[in-house]
């Protein structure tokens, strides 16, 4: 399979500078931005996908019980590696359907505990 | 040229068990001993580290692949193994097939005991795949109407066997696997997945393989026995 880098140069340019941006003021959360590239990049691991097709996805795009590979294994390790890369810790209250069904909720829930981290 | 062959692994409470490996073996001046990654990166990486072997092969080096007791084709019970035990087993598999290197994939850093000079492939400590383990559980608890949390099944874990994902654990593995950290590399030389490039093929959802990945882990190492 030829899949593209994750980040060729031209995707890199506008992540480095929300990177720097958030060295910029120490102590705040990512920005959405930083967030949301992250997101689509994890989510762009754990599918297997180009990341031009993660970049498609909106807020209505669904995941958990849309996509036959996310069983509970898969979230489970989706979920790992967005505390890993996010930087927060994900309780088991957090997990639920609605949070996992669609990218949109996904987004909400790991912007929401990154403010709370 | 790949083959199936057969080593007697040593067991945690004595004997030996009659395990499977996969070899590629010409009686060639270096070989390669691989230490898998366990459990569901295990089955992720399969594919990638034969292929490894593969390319290994094509370079003139040989390679082992063993099957640890309790694990992949093994017969052997899983609950019953311990990675003290496990590490006795790659000591013996180096032995048996005259390793003059070793190779370990993510945990089989955990398992490396002889002191072989090689690599460590993007080593990981245990704590993170049994957090997924056991979160996997949780969520499909959730799913049947069941409520389980990650703190109670690791209570359950520790004090008795349990199951996590399909995989049966006494407590002796559950809880090496979740304390243990990675130990130093040794005469071991790490080699980080940015060195490989793209994603680590243990995140996907389901197993797949990357032939890019395969051709520069496979190069690494062929590069690094070309030099030593």
């Amino acid at each position: 399979m030829d899949r593209e880098p994750l980040n060729d140069g031209a995707k890199e340019a506008p992540q480095m500078a929300s990177e720097e941006a958030d060295k910029a003021r120490p102590g705040l959360p990512p920005s959405r931005h930083a967030i949301d590239t992250e997101l689509r990049s994890i989510l762009c691991d754990v599918l297997g996908l180009e990341s031009d097709d993660v970049e498609a996805f909106d807020a209505e795009t669904g995941l958990f019980g849309h996509l036959p590979e996310l069983d509970s294994m898969a979230v489970a390790g989706l979920l790992t590696e967005m505390e890993d890369r996010l930087d927060i810790l994900i309780e088991d209250d957090d997990v639920d359907g609605e949070m996992l069904e669609t990218f949109g909720g996904l987004l909400g829930f790991a912007e929401a505990k990154a403010i709370e981290g | 040229m790949r083959s199936f062959s057969t080593w007697p692994a040593p067991l945690p409470g004595g004997g030996t068990s009659e395990e499977a490996a996969l070899i590629f073996d010409q009686a060639r001046e270096n070989r390669v001993l691989v230490i898998p990654a366990l459990f569901d990166e295990a089955n992720k990486l399969r594919r990638l580290t034969v292929e490894v072997m593969h390319r290994l092969d094509l370079s003139g080096i040989d390679s082992f692949l063993p099957d640890l007791p309790g694990c992949n084709d093994s017969l052997q019970p899983l609950a019953e193994q311990t990675v003290a035990g496990w590490r006795e087993a790659t000591k013996a598999a180096a032995l048996r097939f005259e390793a003059t290197h070793i190779l370990t994939v993510r945990q089989g850093a955990l398992l490396a005991a002889s002191q072989l000079p090689g690599w460590r492939y993007a080593p990981a400590s245990g704590k993170r795949l049994m957090r997924s383990l056991m979160r996997s559980r949780a969520i499909s608890a959730k799913e049947a109407g069941l409520s389980e949390g990650l703190a109670e099944i690791e209570q359950k874990g520790r004090a008795g066997p349990t199951k996590l994902a399909g995989w049966s654990f006494g407590p002796s593995l559950f809880n090496t696997l979740l304390d243990a950290e990675l130990p130093p590399a040794e005469t071991l030389t790490d080699i980080s997945q940015d060195v490989v490039g793209g994603a680590g093929l243990w995140l996907r959802a389901e197993p797949d393989e990357d032939p890019e990945q395969a051709d520069a882990l496979a190069a690494l190492i062929a590069i690094g026995l070309d030099q030593s």
